[in-house]
């Protein structure tokens, strides 16, 4: 019989080469006469082991990574393909790898293990158990349990998932819409894009199952252009479904519809913010809109919507195939669940994290992570996204959780955690947020259009020297007046990283050599 | 890796474009994935379909010109061969994309939204591709690389002026 042998096709793994790995393994299995079955799989989110070769033994899976395509030959010659583990890459079974073995995968438990297109894989690992379950139950009930699990929104602003459906649920019965947040524009962040290039049927699936609470029949995926493998991989995988009757005018004969259509981005980090995605789906420049009306009451060409981030969506099919309890039972506080946290930048480890609120940014950064991936002492954090604070180290042990971040004025937001080595000019970084709220502000209101653009100028004279406590205090009041008189968040938190600088690595944003010998200040 | 055809596509006529804007003219809310089929047709946003998105949208000249400028997707001219975009990200800068950026831009003698003299490569900035453990990150057309340094920056952008004369 043919062995089996996995190597991943996720962005990640194929900006690593994978699919030069894949092309070498077949060929050096055909050149030895031993036939195999590659199969392109999910990546197993280990990001710091791929590309991550597996094969198929009695034993279970055993892994081999990182392998380049130079190592494929040396790792032929030493078993690979019959599993020997003498090869200084073979890392034993890949169930058994600490990183993988000491998280909670709920949501991310099928992810590298199956064929992201195969629905037989799916199926096979409980894949359309929720959908099924949610077909004999009322639409109050799938939000009762949705309510039960305490599932908040993951996409940044942490509302609760259930009470967002329950909205729209109870809006009178007519065209309503289930469009899904896949525009993961925070740099640091890339689990919305391992669901939909490595798990695709669960995002149709919680969509779908968010279709039956709401009543809505039509979905979208709105998904960053910057992800042209996730669109390719989510459109088969569509395709596959409607097929299969997962999706259409008559899901699993139950008489029950529910469409799904992917509509693409143009590069615009404010589509991500919800009401400027729904602009931009209608066709329009993606400017933010007021709020009231909420998109529940007046979403999509104006009706009922239910907007949810990939991983809320994403967290559904286990919650009505388990119970909104068994998702409920993991967490702390008011944060329900597990959080898919991603361990990004300066890392030696980098990779996806699933666990149940509550871990340290410490144990996560030195367990997981490894420390830096130049060895260099860590000296910042950003986490949350563009519009999170930069953490110091006297803040690494506060627990991963909504409230107690937000007590400090950290944002756990999608989970991106990016590491910075002590080589890291904050300054630099200071000035890069207010850039980039020049460059993605959508110009609806002052204080973010103008204000980012003087929060450029003004950290140039600080760094330059220029009259440097004079443009401080102006820098502190640009902040307050960007905080308090936005739109929406994104004039409302860029101020976070900024004044995080300001705060914590102060030497960093004003060159000492500038203080002292500029001497006069004002 | 396989490299992903080229953005450069055909020359456009008008029936052409009609055609493209033809089989948007039902969709609900048909202005991006409209866009979207003519640029990645055309390889950019002609002028010359802007009177005729506007036509068949029911907008005004104005209103359209305002939905391609407000997306860093669309452009207006006509691309090089490759298009390249180097992550501008805080993931991606934590690993030395300040350094890379430069390279890039030192190497290929443009900045950010030009095209080298001879149609090879435009370059674009980009802010994450989603590789953010293992950056730095660019793409080039619909593949993504990692770890990126300058050493390999130059090997990958001789490799794809190496393939045109192949070609040709
Ligand atoms: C500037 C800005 C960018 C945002 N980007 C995203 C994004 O890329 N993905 C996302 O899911 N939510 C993003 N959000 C949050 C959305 O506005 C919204 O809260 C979310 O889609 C709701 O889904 P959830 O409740 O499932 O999180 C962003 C918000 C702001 C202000
Ligand atoms: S804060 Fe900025 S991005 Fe938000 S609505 Fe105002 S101008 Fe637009
Ligand atoms: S206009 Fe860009 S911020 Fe309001
Ligand atoms: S920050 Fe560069 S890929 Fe995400």
């Amino acid at each position: 019989m043919a062995i089996t042998v996995y190597v991943p096709r996720d962005t990640t793994a194929r900006a690593l080469d994978a699919d030069r790995v894949a092309a070498r393994i077949e060929r050096g299995a055909k050149t030895r006469g031993v036939d195999i079955n590659v199969v392109r799989n999910g990546s197993r989110g280990l990001f710091y082991l791929e590309p991550l070769v597996e094969v198929d033994t009695p034993e279970g899976r055993v892994a081999f990574g990182p392998v380049t395509p130079g190592d494929v030959e040396p790792l032929l010659d030493a078993g690979l393909l019959e599993g020997r583990q003498d090869h200084t890459l073979a890392l034993g079974l890949t169930e058994e790898i600490a990183y993988l073995k000491g998280q909670q995968r709920l949501t991310f438990s099928r992810i590298g293990i199956t064929d992201p297109v195969s629905i037989e894989d799916y199926t096979a690992l409980r894949g359309f158990e929720g959908l099924k379950k949610a077909l004999a139950l009322s639409s109050q009930t799938i939000v009762d349990e949705i309510k039960t699990s305490g599932l908040r929104g993951r996409g940044g602003a942490a509302f609760p998932t259930g009470i967002k459906w329950q909205t729209v649920h109870d809006q009178p019965a007519g065209q309503k819409y289930v469009v899904c947040n896949a525009d993961e524009g925070d740099s640091g962040t890339f689990a919305d894009r391992l669901v939909m290039e490595c798990d695709p049927y669960m995002l149709i699936e919680g969509m779908t199952i968010a279709g039956l609470a709401a009543g809505a029949d039509q979905g979208y995926i709105y998904l960053r252009s910057e992800y042209p493998l996730a669109h390719a991989i989510l459109n088969e995988a569509i395709e596959r479904a409607v097929a299969a009757g997962y999706l259409g005018s008559n899901i699993l004969d139950s008489g029950r519809a529910f469409h799904l259509e992917v509509r693409l981005g143009a590069g615009a980090y404010i589509c991500g913010e919800e009401t400027s995605l729904l602009e931009s789906l209608e066709g329009k420049r993606g400017l933010v809109r007021a709020k009231p009306p909420l998109p529940a009451i007046e979403g999509l060409f104006g009706r009922p919507t239910v907007v949810n981030n990939v991983l809320s969506l994403a967290a559904v099919p286990f919650i009505l195939d388990q119970g909104g309890q068994a998702y409920a039972d993991y967490g702390m506080g008011r944060s329900r669940g597990t959080l898919a946290i991603q361990l990004a930048g300066n890392v030696r480890r980098g990779g996806l994290v699933e666990l149940a609120f509550g871990t340290s940014l410490r144990e996560l950064m030195e367990d997981f992570g490894g420390g830096t991936l130049s060895g260099r002492p860590l000296k910042a954090v950003q986490v949350g996204g563009p519009l999170g604070a930069y953490l110091p180290q006297s803040q690494w042990d506060n627990p991963l959780d909504y409230e107690g971040f937000a007590a400090f004025g950290g944002v756990v937001g999608h989970g991106g955690i990016v590491m910075f080595d002590d080589s890291v000019d904050m300054g630099d970084q200071a000035r890069f947020a207010m850039e980039f709220c020049t460059v993605e502000s959508c110009g609806k209101c002052t204080p973010c259009r103008i204000g980012a653009v003087r929060g450029v100028e003004v950290i140039d004279r600080i760094r330059a020297g220029e009259a440097p406590e004079k443009n401080l205090v102006l820098l502190a009041d640009l902040c307050e007046t960007m905080l308090d008189g936005s739109l929406c968040a994104m004039g409302g938190m860029t101020p976070f990283p900024v004044q995080s600088v300001m705060q914590h690595f102060p030497d960093d944003l004003t060159p000492r050599q500038a203080v002292t010998a500029g001497g006069t200040t004002c | 890796m396989s490299h992903a055809s080229s953005p450069v596509a055909d020359a456009w006529t008008p029936a052409q474009l009609q055609a493209v804007i033809d089989a948007y003219q039902s969709t609900p809310g048909a202005m991006l994935p409209l866009l979207h089929a003519i640029q990645d047709r055309f390889g950019f946003i002609p002028e010359a379909a802007v009177p005729l998105i506007a036509e068949a949208l029911r907008h005004t000249r104005a209103e359209v010109h305002g939905i391609i400028s407000f997306y860093h997707h669309f452009r207006t001219h006509p691309p090089g061969r490759s298009v390249i975009q180097v992550c501008r990200a805080e993931a991606c800068q934590s690993v030395g994309s300040r350094q890379l950026e430069a390279h890039v831009k030192a190497s290929l003698g443009v900045d950010y939204h030009q095209t080298t003299p001879d149609h090879e490569f435009t370059l674009e900035p980009v802010y994450c591709l989603g590789n953010c453990a293992c950056g730095p990150s660019i793409r080039v057309n619909d593949d993504v690389f990692g770890r990126m340094t300058p050493e390999r920056f130059d090997q990958l952008t001789d490799e794809l002026s190496a393939t045109v004369l192949e070609v040709k």
